[in-house]
């Protein structure tokens, strides 16, 4: 399972730990986005989060790697380092316990004022708008992580056909629940902000909630489909 | 800009929610001590200084961080002491001298909602403190309820917030190198450990972002499938100079990070102005976590004591200014054993 990449001139060996400051071990599964590291980190978070470590502060999930931040007074780095490094040994049995991927579907309204660029992305792909929505529509996408803003998820799978470069002008604010496309990435805004995405549609599904206990409707490790509708009704 | 701030929302960084929180965290947790408060109650931040509060009943307070000047009904106040305000009694914050930020700590914490476990104002995402937004003229703050053990004129003795104890021109930030200074040639980090940079006018509490010698990566990229920081990551972009991350960072970043500076030495870069020349010096994580125990000790061990009775006072120098008393009718303040006559002509507000 350890896989070597070379980095400038020197070859690192994953998994690795490395301490991200003196309250954090960054634990590095790769270099490369990849959906089955991907998985292995979100295994392991899983995983970490049901040993219920008392030291353990907080868990952050990325594309690669997972950051374990814990509190220096009640372990200190080599103790945690060891608990952690025990951990990533089994990774193999963590990733085969692991439980599948929860499936959030979102409808989406595709074109019009919740899309005002799917004509656009239609062009730059020469293909039509009910394609469009027909590739968009039509796969899984796997959130690699949540980042950027609270809830925001990085999807990966877009289909390169629709791959359209980001507006050249940014909006001043795109309204919540706006489903976009950037480059070969795509996502959707869960509140309103300032953005450079293509917008192709949007929906009315609430993606964050500061009331709610779990406030995200979107979890790291789950996977989305949009789903094609008429109306908001 | 007044901003409320605790120790931070911490848990929800999975789903991109921000920590935030005080920058100087040593003087959050100062003011808290001296008004007698949980740990985990919000105060007001202050950056460059500029407030006006009227308090509407009886309140124990304290200013920590940099002196922003303050007066209370026209009386000059010292930081790291702890005042009674009477009712319509008027806190005035001026400049700051010696720092950034004030923090001013109020006995029974500001009372905004909490939102996912914390009451931090993070203005990006609009969350915390009032509507996610900075204080503004008219704005009315409910403070929570007041201990039982309130007092003024205490002081935490044998017990310095760091960021008052350093020069804030010229500042030696330890750093523990990594996680990703493998990116960076021996030039690279020899640029950044040896070498003086500074802080421009593009800081805030995001980060500061830092001018000086290029650092060179081994494979000229910078950019790495993005993955979580810290407080205290420093990360180093294209344009090849570092900036280091601060409370209000995002979740994620796509830079390599060359180092993490040391938590002792976090509260201090909240204190800094564009201009400060920094230096970074490596230290090894269990140094690091030494100092970090040693501080978290003296801060826990040292004893709040009684500086003087009387209510309101400020200490610059030899200068000893006493302002309102209990009964309203003080005219000596005994202060380690001076006694020292007061003024109290402009105090009618005595309960």
């Amino acid at each position: 399972m350890a896989e070597s990449v070379l980095s400038g001139d020197q070859t690192r060996t994953y998994p690795r730990l490395v301490p991200a400051g003196d309250s954090a071990i960054l634990i590095e599964l790769g270099s490369e986005i990849d959906p089955e590291i991907n998985s292995q980190v979100f295994a392991l978070a899983d995983s970490l989060e049901s040993a219920e470590i008392a030291a353990v502060v907080e868990l952050i999930p990325t594309y690669r790697s997972l950051l374990v931040s814990y509190d220096p007074t009640i372990s200190k780095y080599d103790e945690m380092r060891a608990r952690l490094d025990s951990f990533v040994t089994e990774l193999e049995v963590i990733v085969e316990a692991a439980s599948e991927a929860r499936l959030v579907e979102l409808p989406v309204v595709y074109g019009g004022e919740d899309g005002p660029d799917l004509g656009s992305v239609a062009e730059h792909a020469g293909l039509s708008v009910q394609e469009v929505i027909g590739i968009h529509s039509g796969i899984d996408y796997r959130v690699y992580m949540i980042g950027f803003a609270p809830g925001f998820p990085y999807l990966g799978g877009l289909d390169q056909r629709i791959a359209t470069p980001r507006l050249k002008t940014p909006r001043i604010s795109v309204p919540a629940g706006s489903v976009g496309i950037a480059e070969s990435q795509t996502g959707v805004y869960p509140n309103a902000s300032p953005g450079g995405w293509q917008l192709i549609g949007r929906t009315a599904s609430v993606l964050f909630d500061v009331t709610k206990s779990s406030p995200s409707l979107i979890t790291p490790g789950s996977k989305v489909r949009f789903v094609p509708v008429q109306s908001h009704d | 800009m007044t901003l409320v701030q605790d120790r931070g929302r911490y848990g929800f960084q999975q789903l991109g929610v921000s920590v935030g929180g005080a920058v100087d965290i040593d003087s959050l947790d100062l003011g808290n001590k001296l008004v007698d408060n949980e740990q985990s109650a919000a105060v007001l931040e202050i950056m460059l200084g500029g407030l006006e509060i009227e308090f509407a009943r009886r309140t124990i307070f304290a200013l920590t961080g940099a002196d922003a000047n303050a007066t209370l009904d026209g009386v000059p106040l010292a930081v790291n002491i702890s005042y009674v305000a009477h009712p319509k009694s008027h806190l005035v914050l001026g400049m700051v001298s010696g720092g950034l930020r004030a923090y001013l700590a109020i006995d029974g914490g500001v009372s905004t909602p909490e939102i996912l476990g914390s009451r931090s104002t993070h203005i990006a995402s609009k969350i915390g403190g009032v509507d996610g937004r900075p204080l503004a003229v008219d704005d009315v703050l409910n403070i929570g309820e007041s201990s039982t053990s309130n007092a003024s004129g205490l002081v935490l003795s044998g017990y310095e917030p760091e960021s008052s104890q350093v020069d804030l021109q010229n500042l030696t930030v330890r750093v523990i190198l990594g996680p990703q200074d493998d990116e960076f040639s021996k030039a690279g980090i020899e640029a950044f450990l040896n070498t003086t940079y500074t802080v421009t006018d593009q800081s805030n509490r995001q980060g500061l972002r830092l001018d000086g010698p290029e650092i060179e990566s081994r494979s000229g990229r910078y950019d790495i499938v993005s993955d979580a920081v810290v407080n205290g990551s420093i990360q180093v972009p294209g344009d090849a100079k570092p900036i280091i991350l601060l409370a209000d960072r995002q979740t994620t970043g796509g830079y390599a990070k060359i180092a993490t500076v040391a938590t002792v030495d976090l509260p201090q870069l909240g204190q800094v102005s564009p201009g400060t020349n920094i230096n970074f010096a490596a230290i090894s994580v269990e140094e690091s976590q030494r100092l970090l125990t040693d501080r978290r000790e003296r801060f826990a061990t040292a004893q709040i004591h009684k500086l003087v009775d009387p209510i309101s006072l400020g200490i610059d120098g030899e200068h000893i200014s006493v302002g309102v008393a209990d009964n309203g009718e003080a005219k000596i303040a005994d202060v380690e054993g001076e006694t020292y006559p007061v003024s109290i002509d402009e105090y009618n507000h005595a309960e």
